[in-house]
């Protein structure tokens, strides 16, 4: 089965008074992938997720989402991805089910549906029982998957993921990790992750991207960056490896 | 406009369970209670044995108890209801975080604003709907008087444009909210604004009048008219004037004028004694209609100031 292009960019730049966040950025993701999105703070890969959810528009070139222009039809796109934002908010004086309740309502799910969405998400994430609690009395990890639970009800067929273990200790990054890699594979999302933690990306990402200084210095399957970058014949690599030979040439 | 409604029903959630709503409503309602019992105390005092006046039920709201009247108090401190619900409604959930999380979701940029001005426009008429209420029933029982329906239909257009002007202290509120970041700037933004157009201007339009009538000593009638006239100029920037010009009408039938000071010639002055009768209803709107439009085009213009600001704004700086 040949796998559809599911995220197309094309030349895609943004220019913030005056600094080029993004630089010509043309790469492509395919249906059922998750995709490793690297780069050291400030190279632009969160604007980058921006545009392509529409929340910004593009200083020029163009992104295709699912074959919609994001800056054209925003609410299109933001019906069918789902994005976990860095550092993200809730209203800490709601619980679990209202938090979830709203989100239903803003993306016009009927109340019925909703609730049967809400508590299966609730139980996949492992909330069900803290579900009645004040999120203002959430620990980190807890927000995180209280996090996945309102994209898990959206249903979306794309997920962006933006530093979803910052600040989560290390057996709650692992549990993260196995519940990303369950998802995609269960319910066929797509994943864009953002992440500095090389080791899970390496553990779970198809492909990965590496983007530096608005530029996207690589791109392509690991095994081939490290062909690249490494030698031919190196065995034991690490992402961590190829990322700092990426790093230190920029 | 599904987006609007979520956004309305959440934050209509957020006030009415908010501290803040419930103490400022409590704050309100007992010293409306208080003024009109007062007021209630001395007309049925002064009632007493005369046969019933006209138009004794809208007496309540306008004379005055302890201090003020009621209406005065609204005008005054209504401005603070719409204050208080909207200065932190942007850049709250800008420092939470959760901004970018909504416009995430399937919405346009705008429903966001819209919904949180809608709310606040329903919390408001909630809450100013209850106090006449509650006024209305206090002053039944003390007074014994039942209001007609010209009566009536005065305190309704008087709610109305109560409302509004409140409305627009809610516009001018969350505006700041939009352009300040830190949410004590806002706070205090907005508060100096409204003691700036509610207690100062009077001082600045006096001193602008001295500054237009170099003999200021003067004290011919025309002198006297002319110096009015631009101290009411100037005062007619604040919204306050404007309300307080507005609703003075309508609440009091036998006023004929928005003006303080009229100069009339003796025969415009025979005819005033002699047709001293209330005016209709009709009539009061037709007089104050220039402010009533005045005070929904700045209303309006505030929140499309808004508008502008909060849908140009990068998200990324959001």
């Amino acid at each position: 089965m040949e796998a559809k292009t599911i995220i197309k960019t094309e030349d895609l730049t943004k220019i913030y008074n005056g600094q080029v966040a993004v630089d010509h950025l043309s790469f492509e993701l395919m249906e059922g992938e998750v995709f490793g999105f690297l780069g050291p703070n400030g190279a632009g890969k969160t604007t980058t997720l921006l545009m392509l959810l529409g929340l910004t528009e593009p200083s020029s070139g163009q992104a295709r989402v699912l074959d919609v222009d994001p800056s054209r039809d925003p609410i299109t796109v933001k019906t069918q991805i789902g994005y976990l934002q860095e550092n993200m908010g809730f209203y800490n004086e709601l619980n679990a089910w209202q938090m979830l309740d709203f989100v239903a309502d803003l993306n016009a799910i009927p109340a019925e549906e909703a609730r049967v969405r809400s508590e299966e998400a609730l139980k996949t994430v492992g909330l069900y029982d803290e579900a009645n609690k004040r999120i203002g009395a959430y620990s980190r990890g807890m927000r995180q998957r209280l996090g996945i639970a309102e994209l898990l009800i959206k249903e979306p067929k794309i997920v962006f993921m933006d530093e979803p273990t910052l600040g989560l200790d290390p057996d709650a990054t692992n549990r993260m990790m196995d519940l990303i890699e369950r998802l995609c594979k269960e319910r066929n999302m797509t994943v864009l992750l953002s992440s500095h933690m090389l080791h899970l990306v390496q553990r779970i990402c198809h492909r990965v991207g590496i983007m530096i200084k608005g530029r996207l210095v690589a791109c392509g399957p690991l095994e081939q960056l490290a062909k690249e970058k490494l030698g031919v014949g190196t065995e034991a690599y690490t992402l961590e490896q190829i990322y700092m030979k990426y790093f230190q040439e920029a | 406009m599904n987006g609007v409604r979520a956004i309305i029903r959440k934050e209509l959630a957020d006030h009415f369970s908010s501290y803040r709503f419930i103490i400022l409503f409590a704050l309100i309602a007992m010293v409306s209670l208080i003024t009109v019992y007062m007021v209630g105390l001395n007309i049925r005092n002064e009632l007493e044995g005369v046969a019933k006046p006209k138009f004794i039920f809208l007496m309540l709201f306008t004379s005055s108890g302890a201090l003020f009247s009621l209406v005065q108090f609204v005008a005054f401190f209504g401005p603070l209801i719409g204050l208080i619900l909207g200065f932190d409604a942007i850049n709250r959930e800008r420092n939470d975080g959760t901004l970018s999380k909504l416009l995430s979701q399937p919405i346009y940029r705008d429903v966001v604003i819209n919904g949180k001005f809608l709310a606040g426009v329903i919390t408001i008429t909630v809450m100013l709907v209850s106090i006449v209420m509650l006024v209305t029933g206090l002053g039944l029982s003390i007074v014994g008087v039942i209001p007609g329906m010209e009566e009536f239909w005065r305190i309704f257009v008087y709610l109305i444009i109560s409302i509004i002007y409140v409305s627009f202290w809610l516009g001018v509120s969350i505006l700041f909210s939009i352009i300040f970041r830190s949410i004590a700037t806002s706070a205090l933004a907005a508060l100096a604004v409204w003691i700036f157009f509610s207690f100062f201007i009077s001082l600045g339009a006096s001193v602008v009048a001295n500054a237009f009538l170099s003999e200021s000593g003067e004290s011919t009638p025309e002198a006297v008219v002319k110096r009015a006239k631009i101290v009411r100029g100037v005062s007619l920037a604040s919204p306050m004037q404007l309300y307080t010009s507005a609703t003075a009408t309508i609440i009091d039938p036998t006023r004929k004028t928005t003006r303080s000071i009229v100069a009339m010639g003796p025969m415009e002055q025979m005819s005033m004694s002699r047709f001293s009768g209330p005016l209709s209803l009709s009539q009061s709107v037709f007089i104050v209609m220039p402010y009533i439009v005045t005070l929904i085009a700045v209303t309006l213009i505030c929140f499309g100031i808004s508008y502008l600001v909060f849908m140009r704004q990068e998200i990324r700086s959001l």
